[in-house]
């Protein structure tokens, strides 16, 4: 279903003359009320008045998520704080947390997103919405929480954490959908089975998870065990937080990102140059209506391509693709760029490999040695040493073929690596790190 | 014929094994034979128990990772070269010999060595059919 079918729909010469008029007013509005924008651009010796065309958009300089760090707390926000009705910051999960504030508008605006976003989820008023997003400083369940209201259905405010609770909620509230990371939902479907829940059998029809990177043959799992539909969504709360592009149930291929709301570009991220259309590159995105602390070309660091093709849903919004990582997660193996994502890939592959594991990464002099953790399972555990051999070599074999990089395969009893209730932790670095 | 055989996956951590025992020992389980198998990172604890349906239930309930394996146990006369014999039997058979281990206790004049196979069966019908003692399951369990 469609929530907005003016706006999600509207001809793509249509969307791009709103948003160039949008980005014109944010570029003005940034130039006059941050001192931070007004100084960048000088720096590159651009006016706002210069921004005649999308194209222009290139012009602009970057914003990083250490300006936002360094504008720390209120640095950057546009509007005197007496209009911003909420403040959120950042998870953290890579430094010091970086705030954003939102104005009423910016509230109303995340809502309908949000909505838009349950919406292409095939979710309506009818359904009572699971939100095991954590509530507080997180984006995740206050946005998933609005946009759920709006669009009429029963929302659970769940919160992270208490799973066994979580499971007897979903089985007696009659949850139909679940929303929370896409690692919880394998969890929450593993702590089911110890209970002796069938959590196939329960009323549960769709899932709308993200927060985290996650691969095809992970929503294929997900979609098995849990028996519902997975569907992939993208937020940062630099930009906004849940709601900035979710697939639709229709194609489940690739995230339509709000066109109307942000401006997505590709670029190499070594250089800062744009990338053609389809090449992969990092995400970066221009919000073009936000009021409390609208950003410029604010680069995500994830990692991904545009697909400017129509989609068979009828809107007519960019799609980006799965994120293939988040360049922070990026592993740097003996020169070799790694990502979790390509590793759990290759455990997916491997027949009754589960999808729990852990990268340790140490130093052993000037050399990286990197150790991925899989937990053995039944199906996977034999009384024969040289099958359980096969296993790890089968694994090790697999990450050298599609990396390059040989690594040390450890095999640990099942339940040992740590189970998250948000997002998953899957890499201990333990690196000097060179300041 | 076949004895049931447990297998369990441990972790080279210190004091794994004394939870698998204490489990064992708590639910009055009785470990008839048992061989360690290891590698540097994990290692394979092979039991023979009294009663190996509780002892999986039991172990499963503690989270271990736990499978049955068909094993059989054979009478090897307790002299100079009886074990020869039944491995040349085996070999004339072509049936592999995965791993094996003694039990401690004899049984009569034999000692008792445990047998994992490739193929059970095969090695079953040419151990009888050379007049190879194999014990039956009860009489393992009980020793």
């Amino acid at each position: 279903m469609i929530w907005n079918d003016d706006f999600e729909t509207l001809p793509r010469e249509a969307l791009e003359s709103l948003q160039l008029k949008r980005l014109q007013q944010t570029v003005e509005k940034v130039y006059a009320a941050v001192p931070f924008y007004q100084k960048s651009f000088d720096n590159c010796g651009i006016k706002p008045a210069d921004i005649k065309s999308l194209n222009d958009l290139q012009k602009l300089p970057f914003t990083l998520k250490q300006d936002m760090r360094d504008s720390y707390p209120y640095g950057l926000f546009a509007v005197p704080l007496e209009q911003i009705v909420r403040i959120h910051a950042s998870s953290g999960t890579t430094g010091k947390p970086t705030v954003v504030g939102y104005s009423r508008r910016d509230i109303d605006n995340w809502t309908e997103l949000m909505a838009r976003s349950f919406a292409a989820a095939g979710t309506d008023r009818g359904d009572i919405i699971h939100n095991a997003y954590g509530y507080g400083l997180f984006t995740g369940g206050l946005g998933a929480h609005y946009g759920a209201e709006r669009v009429g259905a029963s929302v659970i405010p769940m919160s992270g954490g208490n799973t066994k609770k979580q499971l007897m909620i979903m089985q007696d509230f009659g949850s139909t959908v679940l929303t929370c990371t896409p690692s919880y939902s394998l969890y929450l479907a593993e702590v089911a089975a110890e209970e002796g829940i069938d959590i196939r059998k329960l009323k549960l029809k769709v899932g709308i998870l993200g927060a985290e990177p996650w691969s095809e043959k992970m929503r294929q799992e997900i979609e098995a065990k849990l028996n519902i539909k997975a569907i992939d969504i993208y937020g940062l709360s630099e930009i906004l937080g849940p709601g900035v592009g979710i697939e639709c149930i229709e194609a489940q291929n690739g995230l339509h990102i709000w066109e109307d709301h942000f401006i997505p570009e590709i670029i190499n991220p070594e250089t800062g140059e744009v990338l053609p259309d389809g090449e992969k590159g990092e995400l970066v995105i221009t919000t073009i209506t936000k009021e409390g602390i609208p950003l410029i070309r604010y680069r995500t660091r994830d990692i991904t391509r545009l697909i400017k093709e129509p989609c068979i849903c009828g809107r007519t919004h960019a799609r980006i693709e799965r994120l293939s990582g988040r360049s922070d997660d990026m592993l740097i193996i003996r020169g070799v760029n790694v990502f979790p994502s390509q590793i759990e890939s290759v455990l997916f592959n491997i027949e009754g490999v589960e999808p729990h594991y852990q990268l340790i990464v140490e130093r052993d002099g000037n050399l990286d040695t990197l150790e991925v953790q899989v937990e053995v399972n039944e199906q996977t555990f034999s009384d024969e040493i040289k099958i359980l051999q096969g296993l790890s070599n089968k694994i090790k074999k697999d990450i050298k073929d599609l990396l390059g990089v040989t690594c040390k395969v450890r095999l640990v009893e099942p339940k040992t690596i740590t189970r998250s209730e948000g997002k998953a932790k899957r890499v201990i670095d333990n690196r000097q790190k060179e300041s | 014929m076949k004895v049931e055989q447990i297998s369990i996956f441990i972790e080279n951590k210190s004091g794994r094994l004394a939870e698998v025992t204490g489990v064992l020992g708590e639910n009055s389980i009785n470990i008839r034979a048992l061989s360690l198998a290891d590698t540097s990172d994990f290692g394979i604890l092979r039991l023979i128990v009294d009663d190996s349906e509780k002892a999986l239930k039991v172990l499963r309930e503690q989270q271990f990772t736990v499978s049955i394996t068909h094993v059989i146990g054979v009478a090897v006369s307790d002299s100079p070269g009886g074990l020869t014999t039944i491995l040349q039997i085996l070999d004339k058979n072509n049936v592999n010999v995965e791993y094996m281990y003694a039990f401690v206790e004899r049984s009569g004049d034999n000692a008792v060595i445990i047998f994992r196979f490739d193929d059970i069966d095969e090695a079953i019908s040419a151990l009888s059919k050379n007049g190879v003692k194999i014990l039956p399951s009860k009489r393992i369990t009980t020793i």
